[in-house]
């Protein structure tokens, strides 16, 4: 039993009990930085183990390591890294969570891992439940407040019936073809070449389950009332990670055993895609809450994102990672930016509250804006490239309806971000903020310099993309 | 035959499901989903999977009593007025009991060992000399070819246990806690008082029940005789009216 690739998991789920055990002998009050310390340290470690990790496929077909799976790998990890980050300033201006919250990050975050590099369909159904329920916890642990508790209980019915589909699926196609390994897949698939109705169903459905973590329409119904109600923290980490995971999960499975099936599930992708874009940026237009509009945002990322997939190319897979990697830093800019958002403490989420902005705290408005640019895909912004490489992979691959119905619904969402610029920049202020917490000023301020230039590492990040499009199409 | 036993079971099994979300008694589900998992045991035993049936039943015993136990707490049911009604549900009751039996002398009658039939799934089981029996079988799989998703599922059970204990849990500030230092660094001095007392004077004519004046200050607030909140104030049970004796 080959276990060297999945080295940097056992290594931070180790790693994740001893916090456990270190955060529950400390004392209550305190216990939250001192594990956030950990945390953090903990997934840098397994960051830096990831990259030296060794290829290869580990524990009997149900792990596989390549450059595919490094690559989101890292991607989760920066979003845990930087999720807990936040999460420490958001404690520190008052918020109240208990010390399990990192905790349940680094759990989360290892259940993404194993899904980005799951072999076996076994492996991505433990994974994927792993992550979930730490997030379905994650979203209510302040259970004194209403939303955040109906935030929870919202996700967790819809998250389990969307992971019975998604074991549904897997028991259909398990049944189908005999076998729930990748290769093994691949292989039966193309030594049959006939395809049984029974195993399209089941795809079908493990599409359905993956596209509901993805909150892609129309599988999203959950996404703004979960954004709003969870604390922001936890926002920024369910906006993050778990996306990114689903979208390896997607990509890995669509590549690979499922990939010569390509146009049969091309048309439902290309759906998705067009269906998440145009209603992530209609429905945003009547938004007052930050938070909502920051959910219905990554609705339409998402079907952005999907486009470079429904392609069914390398360069559209690249596009995708390369898109995921750019919301990844705008994403978690603009979570840091509306965590710093507090009147006397309490936390305030209207959009109206960003009002004059650019006069009571230039600094932050500034940044927010250099996001909200991001995201419309101004160039020389982060989500620019992200936007082009989709859309060049679209093109190529002669998806010319998606590409103006992308066109379209990015000429729309323009309108709403830019929205929030003008109320912070041309409206008179309602008041200032409290001065926001050093880390989550160290948050927004890196990743606003990361999103303007983004262009300098634009080289680094495609060819690893490249390289790892190329580890599943070869 | 075994083909019949299998549509039997199969039938029974969806009818009774069925059962289980539109019956209106909730006593009535529960019934009824014992009788699926009955059910679902059988279908295994004539698959040639013993362990497995005989692990469904004994596991969902346990989570049917469970379950029973939820209905109880959960639901508002007058249980007198249910054991009036108990003669009309012995009927019903003794007919789930005797589909049950017979079923039972059916899966028992077609039940074959078939180790055999699990081996294609599984690399590796099928050498000369591997596990045979179906239990063996199962054990491999799951503790060998499987180890990754078996621990990572334990992995699952620990964040639901976190969870459980984060979103219940409540540090109640009234909870009487046992100090066992406090209670060991305890002298007879500390909470015994003798008094000379008057004859024909009783212990309320003396001011009320005491304790010696160092109790107050070492009680944990909220205890008897101390106020919440605040240590170490005095307060007497019993407060004296008129002057002490």
């Amino acid at each position: 039993m080959n276990w060297m690739p999945a080295f940097p998991e056992l290594v931070l789920a180790i790693c994740g009990l001893i916090i456990l055990v270190v955060g529950a002998f400390l004392k209550k009050t305190e216990s939250f930085v001192p594990v956030s310390a950990l945390t953090i340290a903990a997934l840098v470690g397994t960051a830096f183990l990831v990259c030296g990790s060794a290829d290869g496929v580990g524990l009997g077909h149900l792990f596989i390591n390549d450059n595919f799976a490094r690559f989101l790998k890292l991607l989760i990890l920066t979003g845990g890294i930087l999720a807990t980050v936040v999460a420490m300033g958001y404690v520190r201006e008052g918020g109240d969570l208990p010390f399990e919250t990192p905790v349940l990050m680094l759990f989360s975050t290892l259940g993404a891992m194993l899904m980005a590099s799951s072999g076996n369909l076994i492996t991505l159904f433990v994974g994927l439940e792993l992550s979930s329920l730490s997030i379905y916890i994650l979203c209510a642990i302040e259970r004194e407040r209403l939303k955040a508790a109906e935030a929870g209980l919202k996700y967790f019915i819809l998250g389990s019936l969307a992971s019975g589909l998604l074991l549904y699926g897997i028991s259909l196609v398990y049944g189908y073809a005999g076998t729930m390994e990748y290769p093994a897949l691949t292989s039966i698939l193309m030594a049959s070449g006939l395809l049984p109705v029974g195993l399209v169903i089941g795809i079908v459905f493990i599409i359905v389950g993956l596209a509901f973590k993805l909150s892609a329409v129309p599988f999203h119904m959950w996404t703004p009332d979960v954004y709003q109600g969870a604390p922001t923290p936890v926002t920024a980490f369910m906006a993050g990670a778990p996306k990114f995971a689903a979208f390896a999960l997607l990509i890995r499975i669509m590549a690979g055993p499922f990939g010569m099936l390509a146009p049969r599930w091309q048309l439902l992708l290309v759906v998705i895609s067009a269906l998440s874009m145009l209603f992530g940026s209609l429905a945003a237009i009547p938004q007052t809450d930050i938070k909502r509009l920051m959910a219905y945002s990554s609705i339409g990322h998402m079907g952005y994102a999907m486009m470079g997939l429904a392609s069914a190319s390398g360069a559209g897979i690249r596009g995708t990672l390369v898109y995921l990697s750019a919301y990844l830093v705008m994403n978690a800019g603009v979570f840091a930016g509306i965590a710093a958002m507090r009147r006397q403490g309490h936390e305030v989420t209207k959009i109206r509250d960003l009002a004059g902005l650019g006069q009571t705290n230039p600094a932050m408005a500034l940044t927010m804006t250099v996001f909200m640019f991001s995201m419309i895909g101004v160039p020389p912004m982060a989500g620019f490239f992200g936007k082009f490489m989709v859309f060049a992979a679209a093109w190529n691959a002669g998806l010319t309806g998606l590409l103006i119905v992308g066109g379209v619904s990015a000429l729309i969402g323009a309108y709403y971000y830019l929205r929030v610029v003008k109320i912070m920049y041309f409206d008179a202020p309602e008041g200032s903020f409290d001065r926001p917490a050093p880390s989550l000023t160290f948050v927004s301020a890196s990743m606003g310099v990361a999103t303007v230039l983004y262009v300098v590492g634009l080289g680094v990040i495609t060819s690893a993309a490249d390289a790892a499009a190329s580890a599943l199409i070869g | 035959m075994t083909q019949i036993v299998f549509y039997v079971f199969a039938a029974v099994l969806l009818l009774s499901a069925t059962m289980v979300i539109s019956a209106r008694n909730p006593v009535h589900s529960v019934l009824f989903l014992i009788l699926a998992f009955f059910n679902a045991a059988g279908l295994f035993l004539i698959a040639g999977a013993e362990f497995l049936s005989m692990l469904l039943v004994i596991v969902y015993v346990g989570a049917v009593a469970v379950l029973f136990l939820f209905v109880v707490m959960m639901l508002d049911i007058d249980f007198t007025k249910m054991r009036e009604g108990l003669q009309r549900y012995a009927p019903f009751g003794a007919a789930v009991g005797a589909v049950l039996f017979a079923e039972l002398v059916m899966a028992f009658l077609h039940w074959h060992q078939a180790p055999v039939r699990v081996m294609p799934i599984t690399g590796g089981l099928g050498q000369p000399g591997g596990p045979h029996t179906n239990t063996a079988a199962l054990g491999n799989i799951i503790y060998t070819h499987y180890l990754l998703p078996f621990q990572a599922c334990g992995l699952v059970l620990l964040v639901a246990m976190i969870g459980a204990i984060t979103l219940t849990l409540r540090e109640r500030p009234t909870g009487r806690r046992q100090l066992i230092d406090r209670q060991h660094a305890r002298r007879r001095e500390d909470t015994l008082e003798m008094l000379t007392l008057p004859l024909g004077n009783s212990v309320v004519d003396n001011g009320g029940f005491r304790r010696p004046d160092t109790y107050y200050g070492t009680a944990v607030p909220g205890s008897w005789g101390v106020p919440e909140g605040e240590g170490g104030k005095v307060v007497k049970a019993v407060p004296a009216e008129g002057d002490h004796a």
